[in-house]
């Protein structure tokens, strides 16, 4: 058997055509041979969708970091910036150090949750609509489509032996996927940029080499996942798919084929009916499999190559509207709706799939069909995740609101811990950062808390030890080293080791930020 | 091969090999695999062509290119010294007044003589420049010779007692075991302990300091506060550079010990001792 494509074959009950004799298999190889999948363009509500989410996405991506944001005169007016060579990180009016890289990493435990929240509610949508294979696949289908034509025109075409037409439609198609392609790498540099300075440079030849090998790397592994691998990637590369059956569970959306009502399928309703045989909805045109980019037949049930985009819903839906019959032959359904829907159709599998069972004279369906219920999306595991992903969000904004803008660290000397003066006095040196976070120049008072009789020196201020207070300039968004001596008289020694605080407060903002620190001695003087 | 035999499960062609009844498929590895191994095997043949590969007796092909490692670590020397250049060129046209006037030559000068100083000056005066016995510490405020910017210039330029150097500085304290008696280098003892510590025998000290007036003070001083003009140590001091008790403060009267410090500006430059000066005045004690 093929090990990997799930078994998709064998769950379903057979249909006429399958139950005669067929052909001795052929021999099946250990690893599947690439199929093509020409997959044909289709209208409907969730197509539309699916553009608007490229829309939304590739906008997003595209044009974030052209975003300007005014920060004053000391600051990079980007609104979203990586600015790796002076580690800071710019988010709109956020302003990240890199103690407090933390956000990031909450907002990707946030990134988590929210993808196990949405995949137990409405199962793969993270994979049909807005994962940036799919967006991107998704765009190459389309301009493949336009150059190369629909789906039989794709087929013919690829068939065709080469030809000065073929060759021209080939390469403007990949031209223009390789555009794409190095257009999506260009995106990605601009955010650890200026994107205007770094734009101009590009072009010139004056920017980085990482810029350029970052465009190249990216531009290659967006034309060959986006355009050559397409499913592939989803399928064989992707672990997504494979732990996500631990978010999934009977009450999860999946695009399920309901059977019930489409079973037994049938091309020739009127001959069925004519011989008085149960005919089904579905009228076997298959359409779903001809829209499917994965190049699956979702009749053939609960398959994991299915990324739940939907397309064949929407096929679906244009033939059940052609055809005067109602919706939703494929569609969103949770794995209880539809079982509880086959056990009315077959009885409670006593019998096989009988149409009657679930249909009124009058062609509409009988009461006990189970249709989706909004009120499934709120069950336990749900409102765990949603408890989770709100509590770390609400954390992150805590933190947020709550966090300093001014802060001061402080490093005792190692070597020597402590100098004797020629009065007697001992001597700490201790380097200073003082860190102004905010990017406006401003003053701020430093001052000893505590060690009595200690006084400060700070060279680069003052030469003297003037006071315990110092008034200290400090740049805007910088940190600010400084060497500060504290001696403390002989008299007021006794103990080899106390305690006390550098005070750091900005008087005009009201902010204050203390480090416990500790003067070193001999001990106490005889 | 005449008689091809195929697998009759997987349909595929064997081999022709058999171990025990088990037959070889013969199954070709996938195409883009082979073409990633080919295109190894000349990204390989390439490689050692451009670059140094094949080690030889005691050095290796040198490849067409001729990169060698070393090469390239003294370009990126070279340019490190080059963009050090403007700096280096402001130090040595400024006095180390006008370098300590500048922020910014101050900061490169620190940090220039703090590297320069765990190469030349720990091993006598320690990594934290915190001295021992014999060795002053230079995180103090207590000078020797002085401690203002020109001073210590001066120190490092020439050296202390170091006799290929003309400028150096030079003092000699007397053996006074020749001058005066053993009980009189007692009693001067007594009174140079009593100027820091509490005496431990009060009938010597008064005959010392007596002594001291006679002997000594025309060195250190009347009050004993020592004279940078001869280098000649503050005694009254709470810093000691050689000595601890006194006995060693007899031993020292009766046969002194004198540190030598070798002139620096001959072997490192003017330009780096002036660094040192500077960060030796940064250190805390600087006047």
């Amino acid at each position: 058997m093929n090990l990997y494509t799930a078994p998709s074959t064998k769950d379903r009950k057979k249909t006429e055509d399958e139950k005669r004799p067929a052909a001795p298999p052929p021999h099946e190889p250990l690893y599947e041979a690439q199929k093509k999948i020409f997959p044909k363009e289709i209208k409907g509500r969730f197509r539309r969708f699916k553009w608007l989410v490229m829309l939304i996405t590739l906008g997003i991506y595209y044009l974030t970091p052209w975003i300007r944001w005014d920060r004053g005169p000391f600051a990079p007016d980007q609104a979203v910036l990586v600015d790796l060579a002076n580690r800071r990180f710019y988010f709109f009016m956020i302003e990240i150090w890199p103690q407090e890289f933390f956000f990031v990493a909450g907002l990707l435990v946030m990134a988590g949750f929210g993808l196990f929240l949405v995949t137990s509610a409405v199962g793969r949508a993270w994979c049909g609509y807005a994962c940036p294979q799919t967006v991107w696949v998704d765009l190459f289908l389309a301009v493949e489509r336009f150059v190369e034509g629909d789906r039989n025109a794709r087929i013919k075409l690829d068939a065709s032996p080469w030809s000065a037409q073929k060759l021209a439609k080939r390469t403007v198609k990949h031209a223009a996927w390789l555009l794409i392609a190095i257009a999506t790498g260009g995106a990605w540099i601009f955010y650890f940029a200026d994107a205007p300075s770094l734009a101009f440079d590009f072009v010139t030849g004056h920017a980085a080499f990482v810029a350029y090998s970052t465009v190249a790397i990216l531009t290659a592994t967006t034309y060959v996942l986006g355009g050559l691998m397409r499913e592939q990637v989803c399928i064989y590369m992707c672990p997504w798919p494979r732990i996500q059956g631990a978010m999934l569970d009977d009450n999860s959306l999946v695009v399920t084929y309901n059977d019930w009502r489409g079973e037994p399928r049938g091309k020739s309703a009127k001959k069925a009916v004519a011989e008085e045989r149960a005919v089904g909805d579905c009228v076997d045109c298959n359409a779903c499999v001809a829209v499917c980019p994965m190049g699956i037949d979702i009749r053939d049930g609960q398959q994991f190559e299915c990324i739940t985009c939907a397309l064949c819903i929407d096929a679906c839906d244009n033939v059940m509207d052609k055809l005067g019959r109602e919706r939703g032959l494929i569609a969103y359904a949770t794995l209880n709706e539809y079982q509880s829907n086959m056990a009315l159709a077959t009885d409670g599998g006593r019998s096989s799939i009988d149409p009657n069972r679930v249909r009124k004279s009058d062609g509409s369906f009988v009461d006990q069909i189970r249709h989706f219920d909004w009120k499934i999306l709120l069950r336990l595991r749900t409102l765990l995740y949603m408890g989770v992903w709100s509590a770390v969000g609400l954390a992150l904004l805590v933190a947020l609101l709550s966090r300093d803008r001014l802060e001061i660290n402080v490093l005792h000397d190692r070597n020597p811990q402590f100098v004797l003066e020629s009065d007697g006095s001992i001597r700490n040196g201790y380097t200073v950062r003082l860190l102004n976070m905010i990017p406006e120049r401003r003053t701020v008072f430093l001052s000893l808390q505590g060690l009595p009789g200690a006084e400060m020196k700070i060279p680069e201020i003052s030469t003297d030890y003037a006071d315990r207070v110092f008034a200290i300039p400090l740049d805007p968004d910088k940190a600010t080293p400084l060497k500060v001596f504290v001696t403390l008289p002989k008299k007021a020694i006794f103990d080899p080791r106390e305690g006390f605080n550098f005070v750091l407060e900005d008087r005009a903002s009201g902010e204050t930020d203390i480090y416990h620190a500790n003067f070193n001695t001999p001990g106490a003087s005889k | 091969m005449a008689d091809k035999h195929i697998d009759e499960i997987s349909g595929v062609e064997t081999t022709g090999h058999e171990w025990d009844g088990i037959r070889e498929l013969n199954n070709p590895l996938p195409r883009w695999w082979l073409w990633f191994f080919y295109g190894t095997i000349v990204w390989a043949i390439v490689y050692m062509i451009l670059y140094p590969a094949w080690p030889l007796l005691t050095s290796a092909t040198p490849g067409i290119w001729g990169y060698s490692s070393r090469a390239e670590v003294a370009a990126e020397i070279v340019a490190a010294k080059e963009a050090q250049g403007e700096m280096l060129q402001k130090i040595a046209d400024s006095s180390v007044q006008e370098i300590l006037a500048d922020p910014q030559l101050t900061k490169f000068a620190t940090a220039a003589g703090a590297a320069a100083f765990k190469v030349n000056c720990v091993q006598c005066h320690g990594s934290g420049a915190a001295g021992g016995a014999g060795y002053p510490n230079l995180n103090d405020d207590d000078w020797l010779w002085g401690g203002n910017i020109e001073q210590i210039h001066q120190t490092i330029s020439h050296g202390i007692r170091f006799q290929d150097d003309a400028e150096t500085r030079a003092s000699e304290m007397p053996a006074f075991g020749d001058i005066l008696k053993p009980d009189e280098i007692k009693q001067v003892a007594a009174y140079v302990v009593s100027l820091t510590e509490k005496p431990h025998n009060a009938a010597l000290v008064e005959p010392g300091k007596q002594l001291f007036a006679d002997n000594c003070a025309s060195c250190h001083g009347q009050d004993a506060k020592g004279n940078r003009e001869f280098g000649a140590p503050n005694l009254a001091d709470a810093i000691w550079l050689k000595v601890r008790g006194e006995e060693q403060i007899i031993a020292q009267i009766r046969q002194p010990k004198h540190g030598v410090m070798p002139a620096w500006t001959a072997r490192l430059g003017d330009t780096t001792v002036k660094e040192l000066a500077v960060y030796i005045h940064s250190l805390g004690g600087g006047e």
